[in-house]
Order: C-alpha cells, then sequence, then structure tokens
C-alpha cells in the first residue's frame, strides 16, 4: 500500500506549508462519510394491513394478523387491530406477511446486465489486497435486476466487491429502491463492510493468473497478516496524533484507513470462505488482531465447524443446495443451514446471484424441508429468521429493520400465499411504509432504464 | 472348473435364489397416485406393476402376483423419473478442475463427431446426488466451453442420452443428437460474426451432403477438397438424413430466425436450447414444429441476446403450442429443475405442460418416448414417488427406481450429512461411516 504514501506525497508537502500552529486545534480524522446517503422514503400513508397469516422474522407467528404502517414505521401489530381515521387498509386474508427479505450477499450493480465488459465492476483484480476500494463506487443503479430482487421481496442487500483479492473492499448497504444514484440507495446508518476471501479464487487469480503472490494457503495467510499488521501501525498513528501523543499528522492512506475501521469496529467484516479448516484459521487470525468476523459467505461446510461458529458469534451465509463446481465447494449438504442454526449460530440464506435473489425465500424453504427429512425439526416462523433478522444482524441494520418490531423501518411484504411455497410470489412489497412493488399494478413495478424500449414485439416498441 | 462344473453351479445358484431373484425383479408400488403422463391422466388408488425393468400393468385391480415385492405409496404421487434435457453428468466433475472435464475439447481436428457416449463417468458423484430427488434421465452434451475456456468450433459434437440407475449398460440412446452454438459464442467460435458461424455451419452441411452422395469417389479421392474430414462429415451426414437433430444454443429472436431458415433450407430436424427469446418467435416456432429446451428461471439480460428473457418464456411458447423441455444448465443441481417447473408453473404455464417437459417432452425431443417418460405398459421403470407435490420446494423423492431397480437413498452427500449431524461424538467424525 506504500503507492498511496507516495501518491500522497505531494499533498502532503503542500500541508507542511501552512502557518505553524494554524490549525493545532483541528485534530480530526478523516470524513467518515463522504459519499452520504440520500436516500428518502418514498411517500407512504398510513395504512392497515389486515388478516395475514403473519412471519415476524424473529421466529414468531401470528394467525389473522394485523399490521399498521403509520410514518413509514411499523407502528403497531398484532390481533384485532381498529383502522385509525384516515387511514387505509388492506385485506390480507389467506396471504402471508412477513419482514422485508435481505440479501447479505448480493453483487447488483457491481456487476450490472448485461454482463458485458464494461460492466464488470466487481473485482478490482490488480493486486491482492484492495482494501482501498469501495464498491459503492462501482454500483450502477440501472442494473435491471434490482428490481428482478424487489419482485422477490428483498428489501434490503449488501453489494460486496468479488473474492478474487485477500482483501476486496468495503461493501455498502442499500434499500432496494429504484435511484438515479447510488447514494439515492444507501441504507442510512447502515455500517460498512469489508470483503476478504479465503481459498481458491485468490491463489488462482495472482498465483496462477499472474505468477505473483498469493498461490497457496499459507501465502494467501501471510497476505491478510501482513495487511492487518500495517492496519495496526496506521491505526497507532492516527490515534496518537488524535489523542495529542503526537504531533505529526499522519498521511492518509484509504486502503488502511478500511482496516483500521475494521480494528475500531465500525468495519464489519464479510469473508468469503467455503472451508471448515479455513474458517477456522480466518478465525484464529480475528483473535489475533483484535477484529471480529461477522459472516462466513457461501460456508459450504459450516455445518462441520458450527459449533466453532455459534463459539465466536460469527454468522454464516450459506445456499440452500450450491455444490461442485471446485473442490472447495465438494462438501455441500442440503442440512448445512438448518445444522449451522441447530448449534446456536447465525445461520443466513444468501445469494451471490442476480437469479438466486429473486427466490431467497424457496431457497430457505428447501432447506426446512431437507432439515425436517434429516431429523432437525425446522419451523417455518424460526426459518424466516434465515432471511431477515439474520442477515440484519449481520449488516448491522438489525435496530432499523429485519423483524417486526414497533417503530422499526415499515420493510415489509405480502405474499400471495406461503412464501415457503413455489407458488406463492411477493404481491406487495413495502420500504419505509412505501408500497415500491405491486405484482398487480404495472404502475408501480419499477423497470430500469436500460429495459426501456429495447424490444420490438409484433411491431412495438417495448 | 469344468465347463459342466459351472453349469451345475448355475443351476444351483438359480434354484436356490429364485424366490430372491423374483422378489427383485418384480415389484408392485400401490395404492399410488400416477401422473401416467398419457391420455389417462391422474390414476388414483392405482398399482404400478414392474416386471423385469418394465412397466408390464398400471391401474386398478392389477393382479399381482405371489412373491412380488410390495411398495406401498399410501396416495403418494408416481410420476416417470425426470429427465434433465441437457446435462453434463460424467462428463464434468468439476468446473474447475480442468482433469475432470471432458466435457468441451480445444482441439482443431474434429468438430461434429467429437463424441461423449464413450467417456461418460457413470460413476460421478453427481449422479446418487441426483437420483435420489428424482432424476433419473440426461442427454449429456457437449458444450461450447467451460467457465473461462472456449472450445474450437460452434458445430460441438454428439450428446447421448443415459439413465442414472446403473454403471453399467447405461446409455440409453447414443449419438442422437448434435450440437451447436450460435448466438454471441458461436460467433466468437467461428471467427468474429455471427455469420461466420452460420457460414460454417452452411458449409459443412454442404460438405456432407456432397459426401453422402459420392462416397465412393471420395473414398478414391476424386472429390474436391472438404473442410472437415470423414468422421465430422459422417456425423452430419446422420443429422441431413434426419437420424438425428441439430440441437442450437441459441437465445436471440433473430438468431433463432436465422437457424429455422437455415434447418428448411437443408430439410433437418432443430431443437433450439436454452432459447430466452424463443417466446418472441413463438409462433414460427410451433409452426416449424421446433421445440425449446430452456432453463425456465432465466428472466434477466444478462447478454445482449438474452434482452427479452422473461419467467413467462415456457408459458408463451405452451400458448403458441411450441413444446418445451426443461433443463437447469447446472447438473450438480439437475434436483433443482422441479423447482424452476413450479416457478414456471407461478409464471402461467400449466401444471400439467410443467411435467410433461420434465419427463415425456424431452423423450420426445430424443425419440425415446416409446421407453421412457410415461407411466404406461411397455415403458421402462423410471419411477418416483414424491412426498408431495413433485414441483413444491418442500417436496423429497421418497423412492426411486430407474429401470425397475430400486435405488439406495445414498449419496456422497447423505454420508457427509449422517457423518457431521451430531458433532458431540468421542471420536472425530472420520471414524463415522
Amino acid at each position: 500500500m506504500s503507492r498511496y504514501f507516495l501518491a500522497l506525497a505531494p499533498i502532503l508537502m503542500l500541508a507542511a506549508c501552512s502557518p505553524p500552529g494554524g490549525d493545532s486545534d483541528a485534530r480530526v480524522a478523516p470524513n467518515k462519510d463522504p459519499f452520504p446517503s440520500t436516500y428518502r422514503a418514498l411517500p407512504s400513508e398510513t395504512l392497515l394491513i389486515k388478516g395475514a397469516t403473519i412471519y415476524t422474522g424473529d421466529g414468531g407467528k401470528i394467525e389473522n394478523g394485523d399490521l399498521l404502517i403509520r410514518d413509514g414505521k411499523i407502528a403497531e401489530f398484532g390481533q384485532g387491530l381498529a383502522l385509525p381515521a384516515g387511514a387505509s387498509e388492506i385485506d390480507a386474508s389467506g396471504k402471508w406477511l412477513t419482514p422485508g427479505i435481505i440479501d447479505t450477499h448480493s453483487h447488483l450493480g457491481v456487476y450490472a446486465s448485461p454482463s458485458v465488459k464494461p460492466q464488470s465492476d466487481g473485482n478490482e483484480a490488480t493486486a491482492p489486497v484492495t482494501a482501498e476500494v469501495w464498491a459503492e463506487h462501482s454500483v450502477n443503479p440501472k442494473d435491471p435486476g434490482f428490481a428482478k430482487a424487489l419482485a422477490g421481496g428483498v428489501t434490503s442487500m449488501q453489494i460486496l466487491p468479488g473474492s478474487a483479492n485477500l482483501i476486496g473492499g468495503r461493501s455498502v448497504t442499500l434499500k432496494n429502491v429504484p435511484s438515479r444514484t447510488m447514494q439515492g440507495m444507501k441504507f442510512p446508518g447502515a455500517p460498512y463492510g469489508l470483503k476478504m476471501a479465503c481459498g481458491e479464487n485468490p491463489k488462482r487469480v495472482y498465483g496462477e493468473g499472474l505468477h505473483v503472490a498469493p498461490s497457496t494457503a499459507m501465502g494467501n495467510v501471510a497476505g491478510y497478516r501482513a495487511a492487518w499488521i500495517e492496519a495496526e501501525e496506521y491505526n497507532r498513528l492516527w490515534q496518537e496524533y488524535l489523542d495529542g501523543e503526537s504531533e505529526e499528522k499522519p498521511g492518509r492512506d484509504l486502503g488502511l484507513e478500511t482496516l483500521a475501521g475494521v480494528l475500531n469496529g465500525e468495519i464489519l467484516v464479510h469473508n468469503h470462505c467455503y472451508r471448515a479448516d479455513e474458517m477456522a484459521v480466518m478465525l484464529d487470525i480475528a483473535k489475533e488482531f483484535g477484529y471480529k468476523i461477522t459472516s462466513f459467505h457461501h460456508a459450504i461446510e459450516a455445518y462441520k465447524i458450527a459449533d466453532l461458529l455459534a463459539e465466536s458469534g460469527t454468522c454464516a451465509s450459506m445456499w440452500a443446495d450450491w455444490w461442485g463446481f471446485k473442490i472447495e465447494a465438494y462438501d455441500g449438504v442440503r442440512e448445512n443451514i438448518a445444522l449451522v442454526d441447530k448449534a446456536g449460530a447465525c445461520a443466513i440464506v444468501h445469494s451471490d446471484s442476480s437469479t438466486g435473489i429473486q427466490r431467497l425465500n424457496q431457497e430457505a424453504a428447501k432447506v426446512i424441508a431437507a432439515a425436517n427429512r434429516g431429523g432437525i425439526p425446522v419451523t417455518e416462523e424460526h426459518a424466516m429468521r434465515w432471511l431477515t433478522e439474520n442477515p440484519a444482524r449481520a449488516l448491522g441494520i438489525i435496530d432499523q429493520t429485519g423483524t417486526l418490531a414497533v417503530g422499526k423501518d415499515a420493510d415489509l411484504v405480502i405474499w400471495d400465499g406461503n412464501p415457503f411455497s413455489v407458488y406463492s410470489r411477493a404481491e406487495n412489497v413495502f420500504i419505509d411504509g412505501a408500497l415500491v412493488y405491486d405484482r398487480n399494478d404495472p404502475a408501480r413495478q419499477p423497470k430500469s432504464d436500460f429495459m426501456l424500449g429495447i424490444l420490438e414485439i409484433d411491431g412495438e416498441i417495448k | 472348473m469344468s465347463y459342466q462344473g459351472k453349469y451345475l453351479l448355475a443351476v444351483f445358484v438359480s434354484l436356490v435364489l429364485a424366490p430372491g431373484i423374483l422378489a427383485a425383479e418384480v415389484i408392485a408400488i400401490t395404492g399410488a397416485t400416477v401422473y401416467t403422463m398419457t391420455e389417462r391422466g391422474t390414476l388414483n388408488d392405482a398399482t404400478v406393476l414392474v416386471e423385469n425393468g418394465h412397466i408390464v400393468a398400471v391401474g386398478s385391480g392389477v393382479q399381482i402376483p405371489d412373491g412380488a415385492e410390495r411398495v406401498e405409496a399410501n396416495g403418494r404421487i408416481v410420476t416417470p423419473g425426470l429427465f434433465d434435457a441437457y446435462s453434463y453428468f460424467g462428463v464434468s466433475e468439476m468446473g474447475l478442475v480442468k482433469e475432470t472435464v471432458d466435457v468441451f475439447q480445444t482441439d482443431e481436428r474434429y468438430t461434429a463427431s467429437f463424441e461423449l457416449a464413450d467417456v461418460i463417468n457413470p460413476r460421478s458423484t453427481l449422479i446418487p446426488i441426483n437420483r435420489i430427488e428424482g432424476v433419473t434421465r440426461a442427454m449429456v452434451a457437449p458444450r461450447a466451453g467451460f467457465f473461462q475456456e472456449l472450445s474450437n468450433s460452434p458445430i460441438l459434437g454428439l450428446g447421448s442420452v443415459i439413465h442414472l440407475g446403473s454403471t453399467e449398460h447405461f446409455i440409453v440412446a447414443r449419438n442422437n443428437a448434435l450440437f451447436v452454438m450460435l448466438g454471441e459464442t458461436g460467433a466468437r467460435l467461428a471467427g468474429g460474426s455471427r455469420a461466420n458461424a452460420l457460414l460454417l455451419l452452411r458449409e459443412a452441411l454442404q460438405d456432407a451432403r456432397d459426401y453422402a452422395a459420392n462416397r465412393q469417389g471420395f473414398e478414391e479421392g476424386r472429390r474436391r477438397a472438404y473442410r472437415l474430414n470423414r468422421m465430422d462429415l459422417d456425423s452430419l451426414v446422420a443429422v441431413l438424413n434426419g437420424q438425428r437433430p441439430i440441437v442450437a444454443t441459441v437465445d436471440r429472436a433473430s438468431d433463432i430466425e436465422s437457424v429455422l431458415r437455415l434447418a428448411n433450407e437443408f430439410g433437418i430436424r432443430l431443437v433450439i436450447n436454452s432459447g430466452a427469446e424463443a417466446w418472441i418467435v413463438a409462433d414460427k416456432l410451433a409452426d416449424a414444429d421446433v421445440p425449446v429446451i430452456l432453463d425456465p428461471l432465466q428472466n434477466l439480460p444478462r447478454r445482449f441476446e438474452s434482452l427479452g428473457s422473461t419467467l413467462q418464456n415456457a408459458a408463451r411458447l405452451e400458448k403458441a403450442g411450441v413444446t418445451v423441455a426443461f433443463s437447469s444448465g447446472d447438473s450438480h443441481n439437475s434436483r433443482n429443475m422441479k423447482q424452476a417447473a413450479g416457478v414456471a408453473v407461478a409464471n402461467g404455464l400449466s401444471y400439467e405442460t410443467a411435467l410433461r417437459a420434465l419427463t415425456i417432452n424431452p423423450a420426445e425431443i430424443f425419440g425415446l418416448q416409446a421407453t421412457y417418460g410415461s407411466v404406461s405398459v411397455g415403458a421402462e421403470a423410471d419411477l418416483v414417488i414424491w412426498s408431495g407435490d413433485p414441483l413444491e420446494v418442500s417436496t423429497f423423492a421418497d423412492f426411486v427406481m430407474i429401470r425397475g431397480k430400486t435405488i439406495p437413498m445414498v449419496s456422497r452427500s447423505t454420508l457427509l450429512f449422517e457423518r457431521y449431524k451430531d458433532l458431540d461424538r468421542p471420536l472425530p467424525p472420520a471414524y463415522t461411516n
């Protein structure tokens, strides 16, 4: 990362020219939010949803349940709520109501459709440690995949850099609303994440592809540790400066600033890792440098170390049944998510796919069925936690969304049937109380600019 | 041992084991709700009697022979085993482990004659993992590449249909389709333009036609030089004769129209694979009686050739009268084809066609409908008892039979689960199963 010091050298020299003592009181850390969210909730009304089967997202179930949305928040929920004066009402009898689904692992926007080279913005695969890049600067809000995910009931998601690098850069958490800008989608108050990757991918891209380190698993580990050692030092210099123990203002390094953010607990680590033994090593590295791994991702072998995950309070974001496309993914079992859950660890269904994100509810349904068949009893209302509560925890947005609770954002889905059925579809999706998707009203179905006028069917431009 | 000795031993074995052999060979599934996939529709409380690998009776009031093994369905649904119409079973264990990948080739010398039949590995771990969830047949087809690597030609080679029930005699129909890649990838393989790919295909078919009419002259060196070698030409002659269709992987509506014209020009049978925009030209496909193999989940404009991708593709093709069959594309999870079929139903496809697209339709496309794809007398006994609605995500196969053989419900995946489902054991997991 020393190249940043070089790049910044002229700026530092300029800074040295300012009058001595002129800003001695202004010992401020660099701006932590230079690309602030401009998200504003879309217009909503006071709305009573009546008579639904409610899965609360934290394991609860309410038959014939009602929920009141007011000012974009969940104002009340339970049974037999009265319709406030001036409020609208939706009859949801025979339907299901759940919190909006949250995906901890998406590349929407950074690998936008169509997947042509100029839109392949997810991996800064030019160096194995690129903590300095931010996924949000690759997010193309025109990706038609956002609207498809919305039709699948996804209200928030984390957009991650890819897994080519040991340390791939910052993630960003978005509200799934159509917007002209990335900032207009940024989830207000959501912490940043840091993408790390174990295993085959960094070795393939660098060792095999470019003949530079890392080329082995041990090379991977050396790479992470070297980065954290640098980050510790950087953190110390800044801390000393801010605490007045040192007069010299350290130079800024975008990469180390992000890593320091992890060490200070401000940025959450999301670690792509398939194999159980590699996850155990990553947990030790986290201990060595005093940070926490918030969630492993993919974690095909999480079931083999479910106890370690529970002990360390680390989530696992997993597929229901992907397996076998490479040797580190060879040991997939259908019960993985349920076994992690049973061990008391935080289990999450994730997508890593612009197709899979549209049906995370069905992915959970397959796990429920496999688990029950394998002698691990799981109820649907409990499994809902894998889709809403646990991902909200892993993204640091549990105080705002992820479960039904009075005062939380009204991020909700009304399903036209049991969400764990292949035949059910999201009928209405609300974000902050605003109806952002209505299956029965084309005027409430967002459509990307890209999709306009690209098809001519029977003489009509669509 | 003398010949006589062997003969006597054989008699002895057959006498002693005869009842056991009979029990193994005659199986009656009783009390079933049978989705026959024939004009008989759904039969309730029916018996399916299987003898020597074939279905010999279906219906109520079927006489069950003494000694037959009985499998009680208790009202559960029975369907034919599912058919993946475009798979890589046995020719790619792991896409990123090249040593296991035989599904494409880069040798300049061969194209149309590249055949997978002799190298399919019936012991692939993908097979048990998918068959215990009801997939019993698959077209094993060559591809245009895997991950970053690409094949040498848009003419990919020959596919064969296998059953997933045995490591012996698993090829059901050998080399019964020729696969070609058109559209964006085909253009790349052929020299840059879609026109190159069509030109290459047209030239190959013209040469094959000339070769077929002048074999003697060819052997004697009296014909002009063909770009393709003898083996490739032989493969194409079978296409010209109508013995096997061309399966063209193609998505864009105009690319489908191009290959329809080519097929018409040469009078060859055509099947469209992938077909993201097939619905846009559904009427033309129906008129030409060209079926479409598709993944019902494809609904994003991932490429400029698939801008019209929609979850309603299958439903719209059905409405126009086009035969559809399904493939997951990902053979590691062929078991998820039924989920995709369910999604197609949620998006307008009839339930009946969804089931047909997983069974009898691919059988018809590959000329196997007489022996597979329906629960009817004379068909080979690929049968699945489902725990519920076969298209529902919460449903699993409870019982699977392939060609009359009951499949043990064991795979690498079930063994891993058994080993690790309880971490609290005195010895490390390596000592469990």
